[in-house]
């Protein structure tokens, strides 16, 4: 690739799609999705602690079939396999029913791990200030699991802001589809595409920069 | 600070255990226990490691379901073990008692103020202005005035100690239980904790103390009852049992703490 003055002015060019892609779509969908994705995970990893069998074992199979099986094909099955039996999705909600399950998935033995991170002696004091066990989870176990969930979780996060690229495939007009669009029409690929590549690596950057400052707000209370 | 009902020395019962018994697994921890703990009395258990005095402790409060056995308290209902009793009769169970852990176990995401009123404020739902008042007066008694708005690990093992036994004063219970209080310390921190207990004492507190400080238990208590293999093997006053066992396991375990080598 030589420095084709006509190059820059098709990089210019296709900055704004691909930008506005990534904030009118890329961005709200994968906020949207870890978020309804972080209370099914919560969900499910109080069910795989939970003593009732029946609830554990759902979540185990739950886990195991989201883990087990390509988003791709998950992200398939909701827009293209649903209809045949009734339900149809428009493209963004399929994207964001796919998303949110398989953050559940991952989410769910992050948390688990954090909450059996927390010391039995901390259940035991709360149970012993007369706390029930609801409180105690929500007052004086989840704070402290949190702390040691963040950065596993901004990985799932990070890796799912580069996972809806996949939603192009179900036509979501999000930051990739903008750069295949513009691509096809210039025959630019490799223009286009690093172009994209580097827009998704400035919204990681400033992801992990904002992981570290979280950090470092819930380390406030600990010895380092 | 004292005990909100005045207690006379040697008074009644406040809680009476009959034939406790608790078994983890095939290994049965503790072999029907009776033990009767008074009004304004204190109670040191001393014993080896593994000879059940926390298993105890934990069954008076609750963290652990006892599997046969009674505890009484005079007026009410007996509780029973045999069969798994209620959410509601265990709490009340647990309302009675503070207690005091080896390992402090303070909430470490809360400063020292916000874990002595998580319990009267947020369970309690004392009105938090009182609440705060008389923990703050708790926290100066204690000399940790300066420090009601510092985190846990900011403080010495000492000084979170003082803040665990402040922690289950401020649930202004009838009874307060020692598991070990100075076990995890530095001994030159050992002092200010065990002068705070004796001085709790004093006040008229009903105690059940955990303790491997003889010294301590013949100084505080006004019973020391020595565990062995889950069972209490003797009882009795402290400087009877600590200077005279009858039994030879007693004397054994003595002379082992008081001349380890």
């Amino acid at each position: 690739m030589t420095a084709d003055p006509s190059r820059w002015d098709l990089f210019g060019s296709a900055l704004w799609p691909i930008v506005h892609g990534a904030i009118a779509s890329t961005i709200p969908m994968a906020v949207v999705s870890f978020a309804i994705g972080l209370l099914i995970a919560l969900a499910l990893a109080l069910m795989r602690l939970s003593r009732s069998r029946f609830a554990s074992g759902t979540a185990r199979l739950y886990i195991s079939l989201v883990r087990g099986t390509p988003l791709l094909v998950q992200l398939f099955v909701i827009f293209y396999g649903l209809p045949s039996i009734g339900i149809v999705l428009q493209p963004w909600p399929s994207a964001v029913a796919a998303f949110s399950l398989n953050v559940g998935g991952y989410g769910a033995e992050v948390i688990r791990a954090a909450i059996l991170s927390v010391p039995p002696g901390q259940w035991e004091a709360a149970y012993m200030i007369g706390m029930s066990h609801r409180r105690t989870l929500s007052r004086i176990i989840l704070p402290q699991a949190a702390r040691v969930s963040v950065p596993p979780l901004s990985n799932t996060f990070i890796s799912l802001v580069k996972d809806t690229s996949l939603a192009s495939l179900i036509l979501v007009t999000e930051l990739f589809r903008q750069a295949q669009k513009v691509a096809a029409f210039s025959q630019q690929f490799m223009l286009l595409y690093l172009e994209a590549a580097l827009v998704y690596w400035v919204v990681c950057l400033v992801l992990s920069t904002a992981q570290g400052s979280l950090e470092n707000r819930l380390d406030r209370h600990v010895a380092h | 600070m004292s005990p909100i009902e005045a207690s006379p020395p040697g008074g009644q019962a406040l809680l009476s255990v009959h034939g406790l018994s608790k078994t983890f697994g095939a290994n049965p921890v503790l072999r029907s226990i009776d033990l009767t703990i008074e009004r304004g009395r204190v109670l040191a258990l001393i014993g080896p490691s593994g000879s059940g005095k926390t298993t105890l402790l934990r069954c008076l409060n609750g963290l652990e379901l006892a599997d046969g056995g009674t505890i009484n308290a005079p007026g009410e209902l007996p509780l029973d073990f045999t069969t798994p009793p209620t959410r509601s009769r265990l709490n009340a169970l647990r309302d009675r008692s503070g207690m005091v852990f080896q390992h402090y176990n303070l909430f470490p995401h809360k400063t020292v103020l916000q874990n002595v009123l998580e319990g009267p404020v947020v369970v309690q739902r004392r009105p938090r202005a009182e609440a705060t008042a008389s923990a703050l007066e708790l926290l100066a008694r204690v000399g940790l005035s300066e420090k009601t708005h510092a985190y846990p690990f900011q403080l010495s093992g000492g000084q979170q100690q003082r803040v665990g036994i402040v922690r289950a004063l401020a649930l202004q219970p009838q009874l307060l239980l020692f598991d070990e209080p100075t076990s995890a310390l530095d001994p030159e921190l050992v002092g200010d904790v065990l002068r705070l207990i004796k001085e709790l004492a004093a006040d008229g507190w009903t105690m059940v103390i955990a303790t491997h400080e003889l010294e301590f238990a013949r100084e505080v208590a006004h019973e020391v009852a020595f565990l062995d293999a889950g069972t209490i093997l003797e009882r009795g006053h402290p400087s009877q049992l600590l200077r005279n066992p009858q039994h030879e396991r007693t004397r054994q375990f003595l002379h082992r703490v008081l001349h380890p080598f």
